[in-house]
């Protein structure tokens, strides 16, 4: 058990500083997704399955979700101050 | 400020907060060891008190069940706040999203996501509601159904069309189903008031444990709590939906 329990801290700990060096926005949100999926398994493997089970809806769907949503405005709207400078 | 001082401040403070991090950590209980009373008292009582196997539920919606409804509240608040930020603005205009449009077209969902994703559509709801009713009973609870009953919706604008969604959650179900789920967060513990007791006191039957009809005013929070969450992410998804695809400003394409 106390494998399990340093590899998933190890998990995490890659997980987390891998959305730190990610610097496109569009590719953080996937990595973070994962993130928020091993932080999940984390809180499995110290038995807390209620918290784990919100952590991964949250985490690895409902937060990417809305950053791709809002990037996906930010970008309509560069697109447009493209086109308005050309 | 230069970049040589601005690392100097840095270093002194992370200097200052490293030493605090350290003496705070020596101070932690050992690694496994639990030392508070108040879990081993629950693991004692909580079962025969509540008739609710899952401790966690019992402590959230019964023990501390105020405080879970400042939570729901936080949520439902800033749903609102989203709902308000993302409207239509006074120089936004609305479009047809592009799959409407005549003469553009949008970029064609691929047969394998449109299968993989109607597939999961029944599933998802099933797994929500299980999840909803069952919060007494196993791990999950009307916060974590909520949100994956949420995501089945995602998952039908994922497979169709952003006009196919807007069709299974039209905006007045999910104002309703958001409104209804948090005032009956608050019904259920005026309930307590009106048999006499406390606010959110449990005052229904509570039954055996491991029933599905069991832990009193458990389950009935549960589902409201699973209508508020549920109601509530799915309008945050069909506004940021609509921001990105339907409000446009002046001069704006896609």
């Amino acid at each position: 058990m106390i494998v399990l329990e340093v590899a998933v801290f190890l998990l995490v700990a890659v997980a987390g500083t891998a959305v730190v060096l990610t610097r496109d926005p569009l590719n953080q949100a996937i990595v973070a997704s994962f993130y928020g999926l091993v932080l999940g398994i984390m809180f499995f493997v110290y038995q807390a399955p209620d918290v784990a089970l919100s952590q991964i809806t949250v985490g690895a769907v409902a937060l990417p979700l809305m950053i791709l949503l809002a990037l996906a405005k930010v970008r309509a709207l560069e697109g447009s101050r493209r086109r308005d400078d050309r | 400020m230069t970049p040589r001082l601005r690392r100097r401040v840095f270093l002194a403070a992370a200097v200052v907060a490293g030493a605090f991090l350290l003496w705070g950590l020596t101070g932690l209980p050992d690694y496994g060891v639990y030392n508070g009373p108040y879990g081993d008292v629950l693991n004692r009582v909580a079962v025969a008190e509540r008739k609710a196997t899952n401790v966690v539920a019992s402590v959230t919606f019964d023990y501390r069940g105020v405080d879970t409804m400042g939570e729901e509240y936080i949520l439902f608040a800033a749903v609102l706040g989203v709902a308000i930020l993302l409207r239509a603005q006074r120089d936004e205009h609305e479009e047809p999203p592009d799959e409407d449009a005549a003469d553009r077209h949008a970029p064609a969902t691929s047969n394998a996501v449109r299968i993989i994703g109607l597939t999961l559509v029944g599933p998802v709801v099933l797994y929500g509601v299980y999840l909803i009713v069952h919060g007494h009973l196993t791990p999950g609870g009307g916060f974590q159904g909520g949100v994956v009953l949420a995501t089945a919706a995602l998952l039908v604008y994922l497979s169709g069309e952003y006009v196919t969604l807007r069709r299974v959650s039209p905006e007045l179900v999910t104002d309703v189903a958001e409104s209804v789920g948090a005032a009956g967060y608050v019904a259920m513990g005026l309930l307590g008031v009106a048999a006499g007791t406390a606010f959110l006191a449990n005052v229904l039957p509570l039954g055996q444990p491991g029933q599905l009809l069991s832990a009193g005013t458990i389950p009935p929070i549960n589902a409201a709590v699973g209508l508020e969450v549920a109601g509530g992410f799915v309008l945050l998804l069909s506004e940021f939906l609509e921001q990105t695809l339907v409000i446009r400003r002046p001069g704006e394409v896609t």
